[in-house]
């Protein structure tokens, strides 16, 4: 009958659109491991890179720029985020408290290359130079909005009775938040934290002119520096085949950097639920 | 009176719910054109009953049901019964008037009309309906509003209008005033009286003396097993098992 | 037996330092948020500004020269690339995302979404430039080499698939923000449909709908607003993607008629040109450009979250 045509016929045309999604994925993560693999080598993680025309070398300032610009954007945003999430959940509930979390959340949709232009006339201009402090501010005003939101509803998540408790013993209000009601949101909080520190590391956008991109080490907050993600650019975008190789493999490394975050916090907020 | 054919015949029916036994060995027959009251504490099994008789307790994830229960003689899990058009001949009417938000008042009462593709002057049959279900006075001016736009006693006589529209054979309805107050209840009731000369009904009811002036049989249900089942002035005044004389003078439930 | 103790030395009224400075922290924190709000808009102005005064608004949105030897700056070709893309974006992820949003809420078990939910999460998280990775060595050649030719045999009639099929280009850029923004709008869809009432599918279901009648009657019409609401979202994130498209637009600042040909977009100029930007006019058109991407996203942004917020409270417009 036509009407069980149809039904049946939605029903696949669905099923379709799962096999659709997963294709793109599935072909993504196979692509990154197979091709990406076999250029992974010790020398790949330690060496720096080989200049045009050479093989080898490697992403090692790479990675170690992009645990370093993360690191910068973590001690700007982590507790400008935390401390905005703890402040919109204890004393949010006013005007002024809404439109924080209402800007807090278009914040959040603002375009990452829109934020590193910011970052380049607030710290790139004035210090006429390109440096890894540009880059971990731009990656910071990215974290700051989603750890807000998320530290505000794991702090509302704690009950209510273990605060007055506290109080009803004679804490004082400051202490109350720290040791109590952080503490117990402590685990949720790592993990956004975590999740917060994993977007952050894939993005490009807002580094490439900000921190730029380096050939050799650097640890001076004040020059520009490698990263992952910007390297991966400059590899897969040039024309020649071998760094379209590394490129694959520093994608790897990057996805495998990511995960790890990412598994990280997951495991972590599972773990802690009590 | 010539004896009617049997509209529902149940032989032990059987329904669980992943691994609890909601309806144990079920048994009972429901002439044409009468009613059936299925009474009973709450959790004994009332609603899982109902929703067998029209292939709804199949659509509950972790459900699964046993026995016969048959429809004018035929299987309702036999071979080439389609659950979809089973419905169109037995319809439901649910505790809880849950008209679509986002339709009119018209659109809803054609609703099931439009779904299987039945043709016919829509109108005249809305306000048929409407009428049947003692709603159509308070509406008649305002068919296009939203059907959020009535009370809780309205949209579940919306709903049975509903249910009407599409004409089906039996109605069940699953404690269909226990939301109302006593005004929109006495019409429920009413309604079902007169509905009874050309269906067949089976409602679940809390309530005892509905279930005393409505039915033409009851059916006392307990711990998902059917523990008496007779002509309603019988099991009122005189139950046969203690268990039913319990629950119908209120020694419990 | 001794008096009992006098309260005498219970706190002082007065709320004591500690308190009032761990008060100003938080608030002094909170307002930072608003801070960096009025700062990104600021500096947007500032740096973008100059551009904006030379050119004029209305001259820099619809000039489609951008010209930066001379100083001709207009921003056409990007806003045209710019919404190309997006659009073909939303219309190739809007049904998969819909089509596996009800997939997942009303066909299969509950197992199979828990199950699907977490590659949907994975591909979410892969980096943006990851992605252009992909498009670059395998969605181009795919597209260049089978699907723009099929394309261009079927339906060549139209000037949308007309022209040299170089897999660059809007089309390319296209499909891989589709693949980006699908986790986005299948996570918000799933949320919206799973607060449908069961009641009214099984409304639907008792009048004797089949499943998918069921689901057109009962389910979509009250997630509309929210369904609206998870597309407009999904496409401010394309509109905002640089990366990918980046990496498979062609960099050409024209405005052509087919799908198939390079363009560009607001993020990929910003992201191409802004690092060598030469002199301070060319800066300042590529911020004014992100002052523009920054309007329209924000504004799309507002908008989606107060329609996904009214559907959730459900649909209490009168169906006139």
């Amino acid at each position: 009958m036509k009407r069980r045509f149809i039904n049946g016929l939605m029903t696949a045309l669905c099923g379709l659109a799962l096999l659709l999604a997963l294709v793109p994925l599935v072909s993504l993560l196979w692509l990154v491991i197979s091709h990406g693999f076999k250029g992974l080598s010790w020398d790949f993680f330690t060496q720096l890179p080989a200049p045009v025309g050479e093989t080898g070398g490697g992403v090692a300032n790479a990675i170690a720029g992009t645990l370093y610009i993360v690191g910068i954007a973590c001690l700007i945003g982590v507790p400008l985020g935390v401390g905005a999430g703890v402040f919109l959940a204890e004393r949010g509930d006013t005007p002024v408290g809404d439109a924080i979390r209402f800007t807090a959340e278009v914040l959040s949709g603002v375009p990452s290359i829109v934020v590193g232009i910011v970052a380049y006339g607030l710290v790139v201009l004035p210090m006429r130079r390109f440096s890894a402090l540009a880059g971990g501010v731009a990656l910071a005003v990215l974290m700051v909005p989603t750890l807000a939101r998320s530290t505000e509803e794991l702090v509302r998540l704690v009950p209510g009775a273990l605060r007055e408790a506290s109080l009803a013993l004679g804490v004082p209000q400051w202490r109350t938040s720290l040791r109590v009601v952080l503490r117990t949101a402590l685990g949720g909080i790592m993990t956004a934290i975590l999740l917060g520190v994993a977007r952050a590391a894939g993005e490009t956008a807002p580094l490439l002119f900000t921190a730029l991109n380096n050939q050799y080490w650097n640890w001076r907050a004040d020059q520009p520096t490698a990263s992952l993600t910007v390297q991966i650019f400059n590899y897969a975008v040039s024309p020649y085949q071998d760094w379209h190789d590394k490129a694959w493999s520093a994608a790897l490394v990057l996805l495998l950097l990511v995960g790890t975050l990412s598994l990280g916090g997951r495991l972590l907020s599972r773990s802690r639920v009590r | 009176m010539i004896a009617a054919a049997n509209k529902i015949d149940v032989h032990a029916l059987n329904a669980w719910f992943k691994s609890n036994h909601a309806l144990r060995d079920v048994s009972l027959s429901v002439p044409e054109r009468t009613v059936l009251a299925i009474i009973g504490p709450s959790g004994c099994g009332k609603s899982t009953f109902v929703r067998c008789l029209n292939r709804m307790h199949e659509l509950i994830p972790g459900a699964r049901q046993a026995g016969k229960v048959l429809v004018d003689g035929q299987d309702l899990h036999a071979g080439g019964v389609d659950p979809v058009t089973l419905r169109r001949r037995v319809g439901m009417v649910f505790q809880r008037a849950n008209p679509f938000p986002t339709m009119s008042i018209y659109d809803n009462v054609v609703a099931g009309l439009r779904l299987n593709g039945i043709k016919g002057d829509y109108p005249a049959l809305v306000e048929k309906t409407l009428r049947q279900a003692a709603l159509w006075d308070e509406v008649k001016d305002r068919l296009q509003h939203s059907a959020l736009s009535l009370s809780g006693g309205q949209q579940q006589r919306l709903c049975i209008a509903r249910a009407l529209a599409i004409e089906p054979e039996v109605l069940l309805m699953d404690e269909p005033a226990s939301a109302l107050d006593p005004i929109a209840t006495a019409k429920i009731e009413e309604l079902i009286r007169e509905l009874a000369e050309s269906l067949t009904i089976v409602i679940v009811t809390h309530n005892m003396q509905q279930a005393a002036r409505v039915s033409d049989a009851t059916a006392f249900f307990y711990m998902g097993e059917l523990i008496e089942h007779g002509p309603t002035e019988q099991i009122f005044t005189n139950p046969k098992e203690p268990r039913t004389e319990d629950y119908v003078t209120g020694k419990f439930g | 037996m001794s008096a009992p103790p006098r309260l005498q030395e219970a706190q002082p009224r007065r709320v004591n330092l500690p308190d009032r400075a761990w008060t100003v922290v938080l608030t002094v924190l909170g307002l930072a948020v608003l801070g960096v709000a009025a700062i990104i808009i600021a500096e947007l102005l500032r740096i973008g500004g100059p551009a904006l005064r030379h050119t004029g608004l209305v001259a820099f949105v619809t000039t489609s020269i951008w010209d930066v030897t001379r100083d001709v700056f207009g921003a056409a070709p990007f806003i045209y690339g710019t919404l190309v893309t997006s659009i073909v974006a939303l219309l190739i992820a809007l049904p998969v995302s819909l089509g596996l949003a009800l997939f997942l809420t009303e066909m299969a078990p509950a197992s199979v979404r828990s199950i699907v939910s977490f590659p949907i999460a994975l591909l979410a998280g892969i980096p943006s430039v990851v992605h252009g990775l992909w498009g670059l060595f395998v969605l181009v050649p795919i597209l260049r080499h089978l699907i723009e030719p099929l394309l261009a045999n079927t339906l060549g009639f139209l000037p949308l698939f007309q022209g040299p099929q170089i897999g660059l280009g809007y089309l390319a850029a296209g499909v891989i923000l589709a693949v980006m923004i699908l986790p986005t709008i299948t996570s918000i869809a799933i949320e919206v449909l799973q607060t449908v009432p069961g009641s009214l599918r099984e409304a639907a279901l008792a009048l004797g709908a089949t499943r998918w009648e069921a689901i057109r009657t009962a389910v979509l019409p009250y997630a509309r607003a929210g369904i609206v609401g998870a597309s407009m979202l999904g496409l401010g994130r394309a509109l905002g993607e640089t990366m990918a498209v980046t990496m498979v637009i062609g960099n050409s600042p024209t405005i052509r008629a087919s799908l198939f040909a390079p363009g560009y977009t607001l993020p990929a100029v910003i992201a191409n040109e802004f690092a060598e930007a030469s002199g301070e006019m060319h800066t300042s058109a590529l911020a004014a450009l992100g002052l523009l991407l920054f309007a329209v996203t924000v504004g799309l942004n507002i908008a989606a979250r107060l329609l996904v917020r009214m559907s959730r409270r459900g649909p209490a417009r009168v169906a006139a």
